[in-house]
């Protein structure tokens, strides 16, 4: 339990992706089975276990402890499950030096024990534990780890352990189980890869490179089609032998969150598309924006009026599977001939077909990528004819070429040093733009964003908030911006959406930053009514 | 004679008035007692300093040689007659020279612990429980959260960080006096031997360390000069917590932020301050040291002070020992 709660401090406090592979991947390799796996199903939420209530720990501590002094602790610390693991004092009779239990056994415990036994287990448990491991141990219980790594985050340090793909990892991943012994086994090539059994397993899903520079110059733009790049999110559908999923275009299962998706699935195979929400090409309805979408995601299940308000839809992209013949080594052309004659029969309103976008040259393809007909399309994807379906993201096959991004002009209101190389930097800005309050104009926040600038460009921001800080809150420190003098950035995002979460009531995606805009006064910078005006497919820049 | 009479608070510090003097006054006074070399404790500009010798030597490396108008070196144990009253030095394992006050007047006994901890210190003299009416504990880490881990353990932590990110320089924040040479001397002991890169403002007072014959290694300067910064990568670097914030660490590739700090108990502290690392190692006690050291030495009365005195005094009042706060003002409550 020790090198689990080790690695849990570790990566709850390590901000940089590839230093979190590094620590998952080490820790991987160098734990036993079946310990690793249980770590593994912990960190992908992929391990059910009994949730013990708050206030069964709560009873717990105060067996043992003076009320006012816990109020004290907890006042100051502030989290449940990390006060009880500091103030826990082994009782005398449980043994003086603390064991280490393994997480597998500590798993195992947790899975036998019947209702009425699980109060003095959990102390017992409690009693044998070194501080940091109870906190693990605590989270682990109480649901939730909350640790900044997920589930995809935890394959690519699996795959890395066997210098394997990821694609590979995803592919197997709905058909094994907790404690993943033969993955770990066939990774350490102790095992061949472990044969799948069960149907309807997630299949990698095949990514485009964006259009750089001068990537289109040799191509011939008649070896390619051309679709549009639907707002939505990417998904896997598949129905075999008997069993339907819908999964994200990770492999996160999110089945439970469209019953409706899934029951008017009455074809056998795996198919490759967009779910968004609104009305299909054959119902002759809308498409939705993706703030509608979201109403639908991140939910367990989903209730009837949901359904109705929010009806979801999927349109084909791809087919790898045609009944169960795995059809994913055929070209592009003769994929989407299956596709479009098998969804000619499904329900109109759960499905259509991304329709092609007829082009000769790439100027043209140009012209229609900046201005596409639906605000709910976000550019151009190109696919080579003949291309087979292959996972992952190589460069040649599939292109994706985006339309431009929004942009605004906001002011920068507060900074926070960044991580890593940029510990000593204040590299992440919140920026604001001008709002009417009690008839005078206020900056209200819009967005944070730590990337888009060049080092160089840092530098002059950093020197900026070094020079001009008028408060620090902890970490934060809040910048000069009055009309007449700050600092005015151009900021660029892929999208806006209105929010209830924040004060502002909008919410970008991707905001980065694009320029800074020293020639400008920050009384120039844009107003909130031009990012609302932006929700709904309002009209870009150019 | 009644222990307020003998000790009392005033806006200068803790005044004896039968002795005329201050212990760790925070404004310039004429007789003053310090307990050890912090900031918050020695104070420029006294008349008269009485402390021990490594403390004399620490204020005369911070403030120069004018530090005060006159100086006497307390031996540690040895009685001293100051007016109406007899004071004595004993070690408070706290940092190099740190010692408890003893101050005694008419069959009175007051101890005055200033900052202290009770576990090995390879870099001073360990604790010494001395009987008293009175003893005036510190409290910065009392709270029942504080259980702080073996020092050794700690230490591993960043030695398996060096192994794992060998391209990166792991810079440990620490306090310029106590910590950054306890530090060192636990990672010499873990068997780190590779040179240690030293911020300029830990120079003087290592130098001081090494020259009272604590081993601290190969110590060299974290500076550019003469250097390609790839020799920070995988190397140690320690400075003063407040410059890892500054420009200074820039010339570092990759830095994994280290804290050296009792306080990196609690994640969310660490988090807050982009701390990678937490290395939890104080110079303080945790707060069952602290309340061993009031069972041990069975004071009739405690007196709290700088810290969370509130969970302290609670404690003392469940055991049926008198306790009550101690208000001074002008110590750092986190200083550490």
């Amino acid at each position: 339990m020790r090198a689990f709660a080790e690695l849990l401090d570790r990566l709850v406090l390590t901000p940089q992706r590839n230093a979190k592979i590094r620590l998952l991947s080490d820790y991987f390799r160098a734990t036993p089975d079946p310990d690793r796996g249980y770590a593994l199903a912990t960190i992908a939420s992929t391990l059910s276990l009994k949730a013990v209530k708050p206030a069964l720990l709560r009873e717990l501590v105060m067996e043992r402890m003076d009320e006012v002094l816990f109020r004290y602790s907890y006042d100051y610390v502030g989290d449940l499950a990390e006060t009880i693991s500091l103030v826990w004092e082994p009782s005398t009779e449980a043994g003086s030096e603390a064991h280490d239990l393994s997480l597998g056994a500590i798993i195992h415990l947790l899975q036998s024990v019947g209702r009425s036994e699980v109060r003095g287990l959990v102390r017992s448990l409690l009693d044998q534990m070194d501080s940091s491991s109870r906190f693990a141990f605590l989270k682990l219980v109480t649901g939730g780890l909350r640790i900044g790594v997920s589930a995809r985050l935890a394959k690519q340090a699996v795959a890395d352990v066997g210098e394997k793909d990821i694609g590979d990892i995803e592919t197997l991943w709905h058909g094994l189980a907790p404690p993943y012994r033969e993955l770990f086994q066939w990774l350490e090539g102790k095992a061949d890869k472990p044969q799948l059994t069960t149907p309807a397993v997630f299949h990698a899903v095949m990514l485009a490179t964006p259009v750089g520079d001068k990537d289109l110059e040799n191509l011939d733009p008649a070896d390619f089609a051309a679709e549009w790049k639907w707002d939505g999110i990417r998904v896997q559908l598949a129905n075999l032998g008997g069993t339907r999923r819908l999964y994200s275009r990770s492999g996160d299962d999110i089945s439970g969150a469209f019953p409706d998706i899934l029951e008017a699935t009455d074809f056998e195979g795996v198919l490759d598309g967009e779910l968004l929400v609104g009305g299909t090409s054959r119902t002759n309805q809308a498409t939705r924006t993706f703030s509608d979408l979201q109403q639908r995601l991140n939910r367990k299940t989903v209730s009837a009026k949901m359904l109705e308000d929010y009806p979801a839809f999927v349109r084909g992209y791809d087919l790898l599977f045609s009944g169960t013949v795995d059809i994913r080594g055929d070209g592009f052309l003769a994929r989407r001939e299956q596709l479009a004659g098998l969804l000619e029969t499904t329900s109109a309103a759960h499905f259509d077909l991304s329709p092609l976008v007829p082009f000769s040259s790439w100027e043209e393809l140009n012209r229609l990528r900046s201005d596409p007909p639906d605000p709910v399309i976000e550019g151009i994807m190109l696919k080579r004819l003949d291309s087979p379906y292959t996972p992952g993201r190589a460069k040649g096959p599939w292109f994706k070429w985006k339309r431009n991004p929004y942009n605004v002009d906001a002011v920068l209101m507060y900074a926070q040093r960044g991580h890593g190389k940029r510990s000593s930097y204040y590299s992440d800005f919140t920026f604001g733009v001008w709002t009417e309050s009690d008839g005078k104009d206020t900056l209200v926040p819009v967005g944070k964003a730590y990337f888009g600038f060049t080092d160089a460009e840092l530098d002059v921001l950093d020197r900026f908030v070094r020079n001009n800080t008028i408060e620090r809150f902890g970490p934060v420190r809040s910048v000069r911006a009055e009309p007449d003098f700050g600092f005015v950035v151009e900021v660029a995002f892929e999208g806006i959406n209105r929010s209830g979460r924040h004060k502002s009531g909008v919410a970008m995606r991707f905001p980065r930053i694009s320029r800074l805009r020293t020639d400008k006064l920050p009384r120039d910078a844009d107003r909130l009514a031009t990012l609302i005006a932006m929700i709904d497919g309002g009209a870009r820049q150019p | 004679m009644k222990p307020d009479a003998l000790l009392y608070p005033t806006p200068k510090g803790l005044f004896c008035e039968v002795g005329q003097f201050y212990v760790d006054p925070v404004q310039p006074v004429d007789r003053a007692l310090i307990t050890h070399g912090h900031a918050d404790h020695a104070r420029s500009g006294h008349g008269h300093v009485l402390a021990t010798r490594e403390t004399l030597d620490i204020m005369r490396i911070r403030y120069g040689e004018d530090f005060c108008n006159s100086e006497q070196v307390a031996a540690l144990g040895e009685k001293l007659v100051i007016n109406g009253a007899t004071v004595s030095f004993h070690p408070a394992g706290h940092v190099l020279g740190s010692a408890q006050i003893a101050v005694e007047a008419q069959g009175t006994r007051i101890v005055v612990s200033g900052d202290y901890k009770r576990r090995r210190d390879p870099t001073c003299l360990p604790f010494e429980p001395v009987a008293c009416d009175v003893f005036i504990t510190e409290a910065t880490f009392g709270l029942p959260v504080f259980h702080h881990p073996d020092d050794r353990l700690e230490v591993a932590k960043v030695l398996t960080s060096l192994r794992q990110f060998p391209e990166r320089a792991h810079l440990v924040g620490a306090y310029a006096l106590g910590k950054a040479q306890r530090v060192i001397a636990l990672l010499r002991e873990a068997g780190h031997e590779a040179p240690i890169y030293i911020h300029g403002a830990l120079v003087k007072l290592c130098d001081y360390y090494q020259s009272q014959g604590y081993d601290l290694g190969d110590l060299r300067p974290a500076t550019l000069v003469g250097h390609d910064r790839q020799v920070f990568a995988g190397a140690i670097v320690i400075g003063p917590p407040s410059a890892f914030a500054d420009k200074w660490a820039r010339r570092f590739p990759d830095p994994v932020s280290i804290f050296a700090s009792g306080w990196m108990l609690v994640r969310q502290r660490a988090k807050q301050r982009g701390v990678e690392l937490p290395m939890i190692i104080s110079d303080h006690c945790d707060w069952p040291e602290l309340t061993r050291t009031i069972l041990e030495i069975a004071p009739g009365q405690v007196w709290v002070t700088h810290g969370r005195e509130e969970a302290l005094v609670r404690w003392c009042e469940l055991q049926g020992i008198a306790a009550r706060p101690l208000h001074l003002v002008g110590y750092d409550d986190e200083g550490e």
